[in-house]
């Protein structure tokens, strides 16, 4: 457990050692700041419901670039050989850069909290969707970043990382409008697979076991995973 | 120590390592030598448990891999060849971050620690400095620190000295002489006088199988058998001196050599019952008026083995 520990704050610091941490959350608050609030004042609505929408979009986008290095860098580096050979298991290592990176996108998420505050003072928002939002967004967040982990581990090439992560997260984020060219028997079972349906029951403010099991297997397939990936890579 | 059976690494359809078979007694230094792609780096990744092993068996002081790997893991200390370090941490953090994976977690006794390595490794001066700033020497003396970290039993070291300044080499030999006295340490290298210099016992390695695993003492005796003298002479052309040479026992195999420099004569005389001819040989020229320029007696004791055992399988 101490493990784990060590790793995921050791993987956490070093977003922000370097660049990335700073450019990636500038982007990210300026491309959802942008497409949330151009249209904003137009419907004239005190709430959150288009920004929680806008995320599982951008999330598949931006995840991905949150995780492509965790281990493609180390094996590009060798640092990975230094990593494994520290009495660290593999299940240590897995978890420890997946809580980082869940770290880091709540960190993403941090500065947008101050939307729901400025929206409070020009009209009355109802708590309930905004907090099951950002609840749902953690929760969508964590799942896309034991993709991106999952994408990762598969190469030591950053940018195949970075594309089988997006091909990963998007596929779950636009599977549910696919819906319509999809055979009437799996109908149910494409639906249940994709991810936004579940995201916007929590952004509505319903809190469904189905949705948080639904994420948390989600969690677990991916991680999983990555650790048999790890297991075959040696 | 530790006990390897068998050990075999295939990598798709590529024998890396073809069942070697070693052993490592408590305190010893073992130099695994062998040329380049001879499986060295391999043996040692499944050794510290980075690979996984095809087949065979590999035990640390009754600890079984792959059952306890993360015990061994936790008795070994590696540096891994050419120190691939985190290049984005300062120097004092990475190690702060390796104690802690270490199970050091208390900060005086890191510091402790911490001081020690500095003192050993001569880090000092370079705590505040960011990795990827550092030479390659520098690296390696960090990665050395790292791999000592928990003062381990055991140190694998993955040709620690390659890429090095003469100097750099100096220095980490000298440290692995020092911390040999006390622990068992397993380096691979592939430079034969860094072996015979360091190491207790030598395993030679070539296309992933072990040619050879004596103490370095008996292989060098082995190598004498293929001694013999150098001489060059001032004064007399190449045919008296011969001559003179052969007068003396003709059972002496006398080869004309390349002199370093014009008008010289040069010889290698190799005796047949390998014995030293260099006293009788002065005693004879003594008797003319030609200059010894030089007399030596030359073993290449390992060069010799080496070559003989990597080529010959080559």
């Amino acid at each position: 457990m101490s493990q784990i520990k060590h790793i995921a704050i050791k993987e956490f610091k070093d977003y922000f050692i370097s660049p990335i941490a700073y450019i990636v959350i500038a982007l990210f608050l300026i491309v959802t700041g942008w497409f949330f609030f151009s249209t904003f004042f137009i419907f004239s609505r005190a709430d959150m419901r288009d920004f929680f929408s806008l995320l599982p979009i951008v999330f598949s986008f931006f995840i991905p670039a949150v995780t492509m290095r965790m281990f493609a860098e180390e094996r590009n580096v060798g640092s990975y050989e230094t990593l494994l050979t520290m009495p660290v298991s593999f299940t240590d290592i897995a978890l420890g850069k997946f809580f980082a990176a869940t770290l880091f996108s709540a960190a993403m998420l941090l500065p947008t909290l101050a939307y729901p505050v400025f929206i409070s003072f020009i009209g009355d928002v109802d708590l309930g969707p905004v907090a099951g939002g950002y609840l749902g967004a953690l929760f969508l967040a964590a799942a896309y970043c034991a993709m991106g982990l999952f994408a990762s581990a598969l190469t030591r090439n950053q940018i195949i990382a970075f594309i089988i992560g997006c091909a990963l997260c998007f596929t779950l984020t636009i599977i549910n409008r696919m819906l319509f060219f999809m055979p009437p028997k799996i109908v149910a079972f494409i639906e249940y697979i994709g991810a936004s349906s579940h995201f916007t029951n929590f952004s509505k403010g319903i809190l469904d076991t189905r949705d948080i099991i639904y994420f948390i297997s989600l969690i677990c397939i991916f991680i999983f995973s990555t650790y048999i990936v790890m297991q075959e890579k040696n | 120590m530790i006990d390897v059976q068998d050990l075999t690494k295939y990598y798709n359809d590529f024998c890396a390592v073809d069942h070697i078979n070693l052993s490592v007694a408590p305190g010893e230094i073992l130099g695994l030598l062998g040329p380049n792609g001879a499986g060295k780096t391999t043996t040692l990744r499944m050794l510290t448990g980075y690979f996984r092993p095809t087949s065979g068996r590999i035990s640390v002081k009754n600890l079984d891999m792959p059952k306890d790997t993360l015990r061994i893991k936790s008795l070994m200390g590696y540096l891994p060849e050419s120190a691939p370090l985190y290049h984005n941490m300062l120097v004092y953090d990475y190690l702060v971050y390796v104690a802690r994976i270490k199970g050091i977690t208390d900060p005086d006794k890191q510091m402790e620690r911490f001081r020690t390595l500095a003192d050993l490794c001569g880090l000092s001066a370079i705590m505040d400095k960011p990795i990827a700033t550092l030479s390659k020497g520098l690296k390696q003396r960090v990665g050395l620190a790292h791999a000592m970290m928990t003062d381990p039993e055991i140190l694998v070291l993955d040709e620690p000295t390659s890429g090095l300044d003469p100097n750099q080499i100096a220095e980490i030999r000298a440290i692995i002489r020092q911390i040999g006295k006390e622990k068992t340490i397993i380096f691979s290298t592939h430079i034969l006088s860094e072996a015979e210099a360091t190491c207790d016992r030598i395993i030679i390695i070539n296309n992933g199988r072990v040619v050879a695993d004596d103490t370095t003492a008996n292989l060098k005796h082995k190598g004498m058998q293929n001694s013999f003298v150098r001489l060059t002479l001032k004064g007399p052309d190449r045919k008296t001196a011969h001559d003179l040479l052969a007068s003396m026992d003709p059972a002496l195999d006398i080869r004309p050599a390349e002199p370093k420099e014009e008008g010289l004569v040069c010889f290698e005389i190799h005796p047949p019952d390998n014995r030293d001819v260099r006293s009788d040989i002065y005693l004879k020229i003594k008797q003319t008026d030609w200059v010894i320029m030089e007399l030596a007696r030359e073993t290449q004791a390992l060069e010799k083995i080496f070559q003989q055992l990597t080529r010959q399988e080559a």
